[in-house]
Formats: C-alpha cells, structure tokens, sequence
C-alpha cells in the first residue's frame, strides 16, 4: 500500500523543504552547528554559558584565568548544556489509517508516514537521535531513515490502534500520530508508562475531513475498516450533529489528557497540506524546555 | 363517449389483469441501504435513529406505479379516440380528388393521402379508380392501385376548379363501389349531385383540409389606383395577407414592383387594399400574386386594362375660340381621357415624353427634322395615327409618290358624298372584313360617312385597308413600318366629314388599336373573330409557362371565360391578339369562392381528425412523466434525495426552463463582477503574466502582504486580485505587482494607452525584475531585457535609487532597505525635482506630491511574502534567524509601500508640523 521508495521520495522532498529547525531559535541563530541543544543551564556543552564564583569543590582546572585575573576572585567558566535529544516515533498501523475520504486525498496512513518520515528526517539531520517504537533505541544519522521508512510502512491487521512507548527513553521526546479514533485506554496506559520515564512529546491526530464533516445522508451500513464493526442507521443525516458532538468530546478528552501530562496535541486533516503540522511539530519538539 | 374508444391491440389489455401481482411484488422491497467504510465507526455506536424508516413501500408510491404501468399498457395497446372508420367497405373503390387549383398549396400532401388510400386498397387486392375533377368528365376504369398510383404521380394540380360535376355523376361506373373524396373545401357547381351520385354507391369518406383557401381576384383601376381583392370561403379569424405586384424593371429583369397588404377581419370572407402607383412602375406591372401561397388562384396576371397609355394629341389650324365641338380632337379627346394619359405640347417636345401614340388631326405639312423623328418613332414601336381633313385634302402631301408617314398615296382633292352638290347619299360602312383588326366589330347602321379623302388604287391598298365604305373605298388604311404602324382614318376626327366619331364604334376601333385600353371586361362579343394566341399561361401552381406551344383560342370563347373562369383546354394566362392583351385569370372578377357544405350525416375528415387522435402518444408520455416522479420519490424515501438534487435538479431545470434561462441569467457582466469585486475594499492586484507558477506565486505573495497589513494596520485588504492588462479595467486598483518573467508578451498599444493613463492617474506599478537586481549593476538578464521592452512602452518619469530621506524609508516603519528574497539595496523610483534641499533642523527634504508611479527592483518581494491559505510562509527566506529577520524586512518593506500607495507623502507633511504650529502661534 505504501511505496518505500515513493514514501521515502515524498519525505524527502517535504524535509528538504524546511530549514533546519532546532529547538531554541536563540541557538539557531549563532550557530549552523547542527545537534546538540543548549539546555539554558549549565553543563555539558562547547557554548559558553557563565561566569560563577568558584565554589568549594570545583576543580582548579574548570577556573577561568583571564576572568578571574580581572577581579580578586577565581571564577569558573560554565558551559551550557548541550544533550541531543531522543525521539520516539509512533505511527497507528491498523487498518483505520487506511480510510481515504476522497480519491484526491492520501489515506490517513500515507499522510502520518509522510509527516513521520519529514519530521524524523529534520530531526536527523539536526543531529537528534530518532527511532521507531519497536525498532529499538532511538539513534541518530541518516543510516536511520531506511530503518525507519521500513518500520512506518508496516501495517497491521487490527481495526485500531494501541500505542505503547516501550522503547522511549527516559527524559526523551515521543510523538504519536494516530486517528485516536479506537478505544483510549491503550493510550492512556502507555502514556502513563511514559509520563513515569519522564517522555513528553506530541499526539497528532490525523483525520479525513470526511471524518470531521459526517456528510452521509440516508439508510446507510457503515463499517469499520476491518469490518469487524458495523453500524447501521435508518437516516444517517439525522446522526451528523450528535456524530460530530461525539468527534469533538474524543478532542477535548485528547487534549485533556495531554494537558495532564505536559503534551501536546495537534488535529491534522489530509485535506490540507503537511507542512504546518510538520513545522508545528518540529517546533513544539524544539521549543520544549 | 366510450363507444368511439378503440384499441388497435386489444389483447396487450390483458396484461392489465397482471397488477395486483405488482402489489404484492413491490410493496414487499424496502429501499436498499448503502454499506460504506467508515473508520470513525465507533464513535457512532449506541447512537438512536430518530424515527424509524418504513420498511415497506408507501401506499401512495404504490399507487404511483401501478398507475404508470397501467398507463403504459393502455397506452402501448393503441388506443383510439372517435377513430375513422379504418375500412372503406370492400370491393371497387374510387379515388375522387378535386384537382383543382385551390388543392394546389397542399397538393403533395394530398397525393400522399390519396396514394396511401390507393396502396391500402392495393394491398387488399381491390380495383381502384382514380378521377381528378378537374378533368374533362369521363367514366372512371377501375384498375389495379399501382397503376392508379402511377397516374396519381403523374397528376398536377389544374389551374381552374372542377366545373362540371353533374357530368362526373352521370358518368359514374355501373355497380357498387366505394368512394375516397378529397375535396377542397370549395363549393362547386353540381358538387351536391355527385356527393349524392357517391353515396348511392357504397361507402363514401370525405377528407377536406382545414386549410383556408386564399384567391385573388384580377387588379383593377378605381378611382386612379391599382386595387386588388382577397377572398377566402369562409370567414374565419383575423389575418394579414400581403399581396406583392411584380413586373420588369427597366432592364427587363422580373422585381417585385408593389406591395399590398390586406387584413381580413376576423368573419369577413374578403379585404381589399388599392395603392396609388405612377404610371411608369403601373404600366409594367403585368402580376400579382398572394405572397407565401401556390395556386393558380393566387395570381393574377395583368393586361392592358391596367395600362394607362401616353397619347399626344396634335392638331392643325388655331383652336376656334366657342367651337368646342367643332374642334379636331374634342371627341378624341373624349374618347381617350378617361383611359389614357393625354399629351399637348408641339410635336418635337411631344416625343421626348415616348409616348404611345401620336394622333395628328388633319395636319398636313411636317418639317424634315419632324419627319425623321416621327418615322423613327414609329420604326421603334409607335403608333400614328393620323385623321384626313381639309388641310390634308387641300394638301399635296402623298400624291405623286407615298408619303413615309402615310399608308397610302392620296388622289387630289376628297370626295364628297351627299352633300347638297352631290349625287348620292352618305355612304354606310361595309361589314370588317378579316384580317383586319376591327373584324367583329358591329356595324351600326347610322354611322354615314359625308366626305373623305381617297386613297390612289396602288397594288397594295387592299392590304393595307382595314376599314372601307359600303361602296368598297378604304376608310381606314394602315401601313406596318418597322416595329410600329401608321393609320390613315380617310374622315375627320370631329363630325365634320361623319358621324363616326359620334358613335360607340369610334371608341372600340380606338381600343382595338390599342390606342386606349378598354376598362372594365370586354364583352364576348367585342372580342368576336379574332383570334388570341397565349403568350404566357399559368399552371395549377400558378408559375407561369410560355405559351407558344398553345393553340390560339377564339375571342369568343375567352370573352365567356372571363366570366366564367378558365376551363379545361383555356388555362388561365395572357391572350395577345396584335398589340392588345388580355389576361383570363383563374379568379375572375365575379368569382365566388363559397365553402363546402356536405349533409350532417358525412363525416369529414382532415378537419375533425383533430378529435380523431391515437390516445398512445399522450398514455405513454403520463407513464414516463410518472416514472421520472417515481425516482424522485424514490430518491426522496431513501434520502437520498438532497445529495442527488444537487447534481440534478439543476440539470433538469435547466433543461425543462430553457425559456427562463436568459432571464436568469446575470444582470451583470464580468466586467461589472470585476468591478464590485475590486471596489468592495482595497484590493492588491498583480499583473498575470500568463506563467502559471508565477501568477500563483504573485497571488500567494500579495495574500502574505495582505494578512499582515490586517494585522498590523489599518488597511485591510480583501483577498488579492489577478488582473489581465490587455482586458481589465486597472482603474480599480490602487496597487499593481508586476512581476517580469523572461519572455514576456509585450502588452498591446491599447493596453499601453491603459496602463499610461493609470500611471498618470495616480496608479502605482511595482515592477520585479527577480534577478537580485542583477541587471540594475550592469549584467544583462533575461528578466531585465524583458523589464526593458516593457517600460518602453510607459510613460516613466525620471528615476533614481531611492535616497534615504525617501517616503518609503518611513510611511509606516523606519526602514533603510528593501529586501524580499534577495537584499540588493538598489530600487528605483521616480526622481525628486533638483535643487531641493534639506531646510534647515529638517531631517528631509520637502517631497514632491503625489506617488511614484513605478518601482522598480529585484528583490522578488512575492516569494519572501508568500503565504499559504493557513498563514504559513511557503518559501524559506535566507538561512534561519537571519532569513526570518530579512521576512520581515520584507514584509515591512510592503507594509510601507503600500502605505505610501494609500497616503502619499502624508508622513512627509508631518515634519512640517512644528513649523505650521509655530506659524499658526504667530
């Protein structure tokens, strides 16, 4: 269903597209450097951050000597922190992402592949480490974006999906591209795993506009994308306002859920272009603390 | 009512008894429900339907369709309403066609009827008969149908109408038969005696055409104008006939000389209409026909009886004052004035006017130069006419030798016959004898003759006499010369020498030579022994045929058949005899046209079949329209109604009003919507330059620019408009973004003569050449030569790189440089007048008013506007915070040229006032 080399081209093209964004624009601005990301506080890092007091138990070697031969004290040279960051890609497998409303629109799925793939190919190529939940430990280079096509354009059999972020590690980013349109426990629990790890990322909700607007009239059968599921009504116009009240209870849950847990959360329709979400995306990765 | 139902498949009605099977089928389905795949499924789970759908099929949708397929049944068995009966009897049958002119408009429909007729008759192996009426009355042989229909095709319409029918109903053959009538609608004589004769025989129809049968009867002269009638045989509603006269013009090619219009009142069988022509266009008309119609009675051809002849009168001597009717031409005068166009005047003048004919009374002595003219004259068509009298007997004109303008030589002297010195008494007039022009003509007994000239007993002078005494001495001798004549009356023209001139003869031997025309019809027997040959007759179309061919035909005869109408073997056509014609119409003047009235018991065909109509037509149209009904409510009970509606419906109003489209059609034109749409608000236009990309490009960036005037100020620009030079009107926009791709069309001169008008106006163009401003520092691109052939053509002011006390660098922001995607410093705008210098304390210069009509640079300003619907920039500017920094720039860079669009150098005036305020203070 989804093309590796095509999938691979499209990200490719929307990658190039934006400019290497790193978290902190103050960052950004001084250096081309690409990678690490100053953390506003002092630490591992080349940038320099301070200058402190020396402090009973730093080394002799950390004071800087032209500094303090200015004043009568030693003072210690701090460096900003720099740590790349690591993140965890989840993309829904299951068969409700193949739902395309209209022939001129990519499924669900293609989309969430291709703002994966572009997000994790600005990542890379800002030195982040990336990986695909199930793939292991994020990594960085761009040797990691085979292995990470390959992981997005698996499918899976079941009507929804359920995301876990075993493999998020501590303190590390996670975003999560779904319909969100199954049950939310699954959801919750792996975000309650990775809330104890201290992962904070993004939930993207893809959805067809046909989705959003309900625009079915009459005796009609609708099925799950697996078919596992049906549901008839006598007068489908009839269901479209509470259909929609439903819709927008399963956001405000989203967001509620995310609020609680230092998330964000996005809604993104295939009837319009990928790139805002993807330059949101790469700026609420980057512009976290 | 019911009785005149018929079906012509009554058994298809059978099918009527399968019905209540349909009941039971169809109110058993429910509509179908549609199975879609939908991943947001269990959202919808648990949700109620408000009202449950019926799963059966509603009574009245029911009743919808039973009643559609019973419509169809019914309709497909054929039914009939007051059907003709579809037999005529067996045996024999006759085929009677009128064939007369009236059936000439719609003859090949007749034919067509009468041939289907004839083939139904064939196909029953039955012996048919045809007779058109028009026809000599003959018994009818009854023979095979094809050989009747080959006849048939053969058949033409005859240009009179059937005459005789007793004779056809005498004629009629032995034994029983049936009988097929088409008749015209006309009355005609005997026609009772012959529907009478037909229905003793067997079975008779009668099929008669509701068409109105139209005739026009012969132009005449009333009161000076030409006058023609309209009839028709029943009065039926109001109409307007136009009637056209046609004849040759000067060069002998056949036009339409005069136009009638005629309105029949509504009830009124006839109308007439009379118009006032000059003689000139009246003496060449010689047709007239009823514009749109084919029939012999249709046309009316015109003779001599419409002509006005010119006639110059001369005489000799001074007129005597009170002798009035001792005068030369007083009785010619009064013989010809009412139908003829008197000339005077003297004889060389006279001729200028070509008249018809010249009469010379009593004059004797012609000049040379007269004398050639009047012999040309006559050699060229004309005819003299000369009267004897003592200045002619004194004379010696023609004596010795023929005069050339006498038709014979003239012995001394006259004679006198009589008189008191006389031996014998006034001589009468011998009978005309043949040959001559007059022959017919009666002779009265009181016409005496008292003196006369003689004419010398050459060899040919008995030719040349066409009238003599009883004692055998020419009266009136006549010599062809050329193409005209010259005639000799031996006597005076007033009572002096007879009393001929006194007499009714006078005036026919005037008419039958043509020197007046007759008014009104001549009688048979004014037209007795002569012999008119056709020169053109009508068929029963009433196209005109040469009629050469033809035998002539006695005067006798066409004189009764001007009354009578033409019959057969005398069609209707022009009779010429000599110089005379006369024309027998096919509608005469007293012709009747009287309507058919068959007894209450015929039935009629043609007429009623209106009533007689096949219900199959109407039955099957029901079921389709209840069909159609049935989808909609279809539709409508499985809701899928509104969705399908919105494709169709408007295709099918559309289709079902076209009538009303051009009234619905907008009142405005696109270039009335281009004009509210660019005058609802401020609107920021570029100029398409027909590469798509970059119009999209130009659009994207001109939206950029409009969302964040929005935000920031208070311009608010509604969305950015494309604008075609060539075609739009630019008045409407303050601001045009032209960007200059390679390879631009020029604009045209038209297009020029806009845009300068524009730039003058008060319009300013951004021109972008998008190079970097490549070209600005020397280097020739593609995009500044394009840049260059383009301002050619405009009418640019001087320009210089904008100095930095420019109003630019501070409409809205303080800003010292102009980046869009490339940051070249250099932009071009049009040149501060000289020797303007900074006042003093004044951080500018006093700017000139008014706004620079162009700028022009480099810096591709759309790409670093561009913005997508959502707000997003679509190109990347530079590199990072940097990139970000020069968007802005450029950004601001817009904000404040389109600022300076708006207002001018209104930021300019600010600076001045402190010092207003301090003058104000004074």
């Amino acid at each position: 269903m989804i093309d590796l080399p095509t999938l691979r081209a499209e990200a490719d093209a929307l990658g190039q597209s934006l400019p290497a964004l790193l978290a902190s624009a103050e960052r950004l601005s001084s250096a081309l450097a690409f990678g690490e990301h100053g953390r506003k506080r002092a630490g591992q890092g080349a940038d320099f951050w301070q200058y402190r007091p020396a402090m009973p138990g730093d080394t002799a070697r950390n004071i800087d000597w032209r500094r303090s031969a200015k004043s009568d004290a030693p003072f210690i040279r701090e460096r900003e922190w720099q740590a790349s960051q690591a993140v965890t890609l989840w993309v829904d497998p299951s068969r409700s992402m193949a739902f395309q409303g209209a022939k001129s629109r990519p499924s669900k799925a293609e989309r969430a592949a291709v703002l994966a793939l572009a997000l994790a190919i600005a990542l890379l190529k800002g030195g982040e480490r990336v990986g695909v939940e199930g793939q292991g430990r994020p990594r960085t280079g761009m040797t990691q974006l085979g292995p990470i096509a390959q992981a997005l354009a698996a499918q899976h059999s079941a009507e929804f999906g359920a995301p876990s972020l075993n493999d998020a590690i501590s303190y590390g980013r996670a975003v999560v591209i779904s319909d969100f349109l199954g049950d939310l426990a699954p959801l919750q629990a792996a975000m309650a795993v990775a809330a104890d790890k201290g992962v904070r990322g993004l939930m993207v909700q893809i959805l067809d506009p046909v989705e959003e607007d309900f625009p079915f009239d009459g005796r009609t059968v609708f099925q799950s994308m697996g078919g596992g599921i049906a549901f008839e009504t006598q007068e489908a116009g009839d269901l479209r306002a509470r259909y929609q009240d439903r819709l927008a209870a399963r956001k405000a849950e989203l967001a509620q859920m995310a609020r609680a847990l230092g998330w964000h959360v996005s809604c993104h329709h295939t009837g319009t272009p990928a790139l805002p979400t993807l330059l949101w995306a790469h700026q609420a990765l980057g512009g976290a603390p | 009512m019911f009785s005149a139902l018929t079906f012509a498949q009554p058994l298809l009605l059978l099918a009527l008894a399968g019905l209540p099977i349909l009941w039971l089928i169809l109110r058993a389905i429910p509509p179908a429900a549609k199975h879609l795949r939908f991943a947001a499924v269990m959202l919808l789970l648990g949700l109620k339907d408000e009202e449950r759908q019926a799963d059966r099929t509603p009574w009245w949708l029911l009743a919808l369709r039973i009643v559609a397929i019973g419509a169809a049944i019914v309709g497909f068995a054929g039914p009939t309403f007051n059907p003709a009966p579809a037999t005529l009897g067996s045996g024999p049958l006759l085929v009677v066609l009128d064939g007369g002119w009236a059936d000439a408009p719609d003859w090949a429909a007749r034919r067509g009827k009468a041939a289907e007729i004839l083939a139904e008759a064939g196909r029953a192996a039955r012996p048919v008969a045809l007779i058109q009426l028009s026809d000599t009355p003959q018994t009818p042989v009854f023979q095979t149908a094809d050989a009747a229909i080959a006849r048939l095709n053969a058949a033409d319409p005859a240009p009179w109408l059937p005459g005789e029918m007793q004779a056809w109903a005498q004629a009629l053959p032995e034994g029983d038969f049936a009988s097929f009538w088409l008749s015209d609608g006309l009355d005609h004589p005997g026609r009772d005696d012959l529907r009478a004769a037909l229905a003793a025989k067997g079975d008779l129809r009668v099929y008669q055409s509701p068409r109105v049968v139209l005739a026009l009867g012969p132009a005449k002269i009333k009161d000076g104008a030409v006058t023609v009638r309209v009839q028709r045989p029943l009065g039926g509603p109001a109409s307007e006939v136009q009637v056209i006269g046609r004849g040759p013009d000067p060069s002998g090619i056949d036009r339409e000389l005069a136009r009638f219009t005629l309105t029949l009142e509504q009830g009124a069988t006839g109308a007439e209409a009379s118009q006032s022509l000059p003689p000139e266009l009246r003496n060449r008309l010689n047709r007239f026909e009823i514009s749109g119609v084919q029939s012999a009675g249709s046309v009316s051809l015109a003779d001599d009886s419409l002509k006005r002849r010119k006639v110059a009168i001369l005489a000799g001597g001074a007129a005597k004052e009170g002798l009035t009717l001792l005068d030369q031409t007083h009785y010619l005068r009064q013989a010809l004035a009412p139908s003829a166009e008197l000339i005077d005047g003297a004889l060389t003048d006279v001729l200028k006017a070509s008249p018809d004919v010249v009469i010379l009374a009593d004059i004797a002595r012609l000049t040379t130069g007269e004398t050639d003219a009047l012999a040309d004259w006559v050699d060229e068509g004309g005819l003299l006419l000369r009267f004897a009298g003592p200045r002619l007997a004194a004379s010696d004109i023609s004596r010795a030798e023929e005069d050339p303008l006498m038709p014979v030589r003239l012995r001394e002297g006259g004679r006198e016959i009589g008189g008191a010195m006389s031996w014998g008494a006034p001589r009468p007039l011998a009978p005309f004898p043949e040959g001559s022009p007059f022959h017919g003509l009666a002779v009265p007994v009181d016409v005496a003759v008292t003196e006369q000239v003689l004419a010398q007993p050459d060899p040919d002078l008995p030719q040349r006499t066409i009238a003599a005494l009883a004692d055998g001495t020419p009266l009136v001798t006549r010599k062809i010369m050329g193409d005209g004549q010259i005639v000799l009356f031996h006597v005076t023209a007033n009572a002096e020498w007879s009393s001929l001139p006194l007499s009714g003869l006078f005036v026919q031997m005037l008419e039958r030579l043509a020197v007046s025309s007759g008014s009104g019809l001549p009688k048979p027997e004014t037209l007795k022994g002569q012999t008119w040959g056709p020169l053109r007759v009508l068929d029963g179309y009433g196209a005109a045929q040469s009629g050469e061919d033809l035998s002539g035909v006695d005067g006798e005869v066409l004189g009764a058949a001007l009354t009578k109408g033409p019959a057969p073997g005398l069609p209707p056509g022009v009779y010429s005899e000599g110089a005379r014609s006369l024309a027998l119409n096919a509608v005469g003047d007293k012709t009747v046209l009287a309507p058919a009235v068959w007894p209450v018991s015929q039935q009629i065909e043609g007429m009623q079949t209106t009533a007689a109509r096949a219900l199959k037509g109407p039955l099957l149209a029901l079921a389709l329209g209840l069909t159609l009904l049935d989808i909609f409510a279809a539709l409508w009970l499985s809701g899928r109604l509104p969705a399908f509606a919105r494709r169709a419906s408007a295709v099918l109003l559309l289709a079902l009003m076209p009538l009303h489209v051009p009234l619905a059609k907008a009142q405005t034109t696109p270039a009335d919507d281009l004009a509210i749409a660019a005058t609802d608000g401020v609107v920021l236009a570029y100029v398409i330059t027909g590469d798509a990309a970059m119009d999209q490009l130009s659009e994207a960036g001109l939206l950029g620019l409009s969302d964040r005037l929005t935000e920031r100020t208070s311009i608010e620009p509604f969305a950015p408009m494309g604008v075609n030079v060539e075609t739009d009107e630019l008045a409407f926009f303050p601001f045009l973004y032209w960007p200059v791709t390679p390879g631009q069309a020029l604009p045209s001169p038209a297009a020029y003569d806009r845009l300068n008008a524009y730039l003058r106006s008060g319009g300013m163009i951004l021109f972008d050449t998008r190079d970097g401003d490549l070209s600005g520092s020397g280097a020739a691109t593609p995009e500044g030569d394009t840049l260059r052939g383009i301002a050619q053509g405009l009418d640019i002011p001087p320009l210089e790189i904008v100095p930095t006390d420019h109003i630019l660098t501070r409409s809205f922001y303080l800003i010292q440089n102009f980046p869009g995607r490339f940051d070249s410093p250099v932009l071009w705008v049009e040149a501060a007048p000289l020797q303007q210098e900074a006042a003093e304390g004044m951080p500018f210069r006093p700017q000139n008013d008014g706004v620079t009509p162009v700028v022009i640079g480099g810096n591709d300003w759309a790409s670093a506007w561009a913005t997508d619907e959502y707000g997003a920039a679509l190109y990347p500017i530079g590199r990072g915070e940097g990139g970000e920094r020069q968007r802005e720039t450029a950004y601001r860079f817009g904000i404040n040229l389109i600022m300076h669009v708006l207002t001018g150098n209104y930021k300019s005036d600010q600076v001045h006032v402190p010092a207003l305020l301090e003058r104000l203070g004074e």
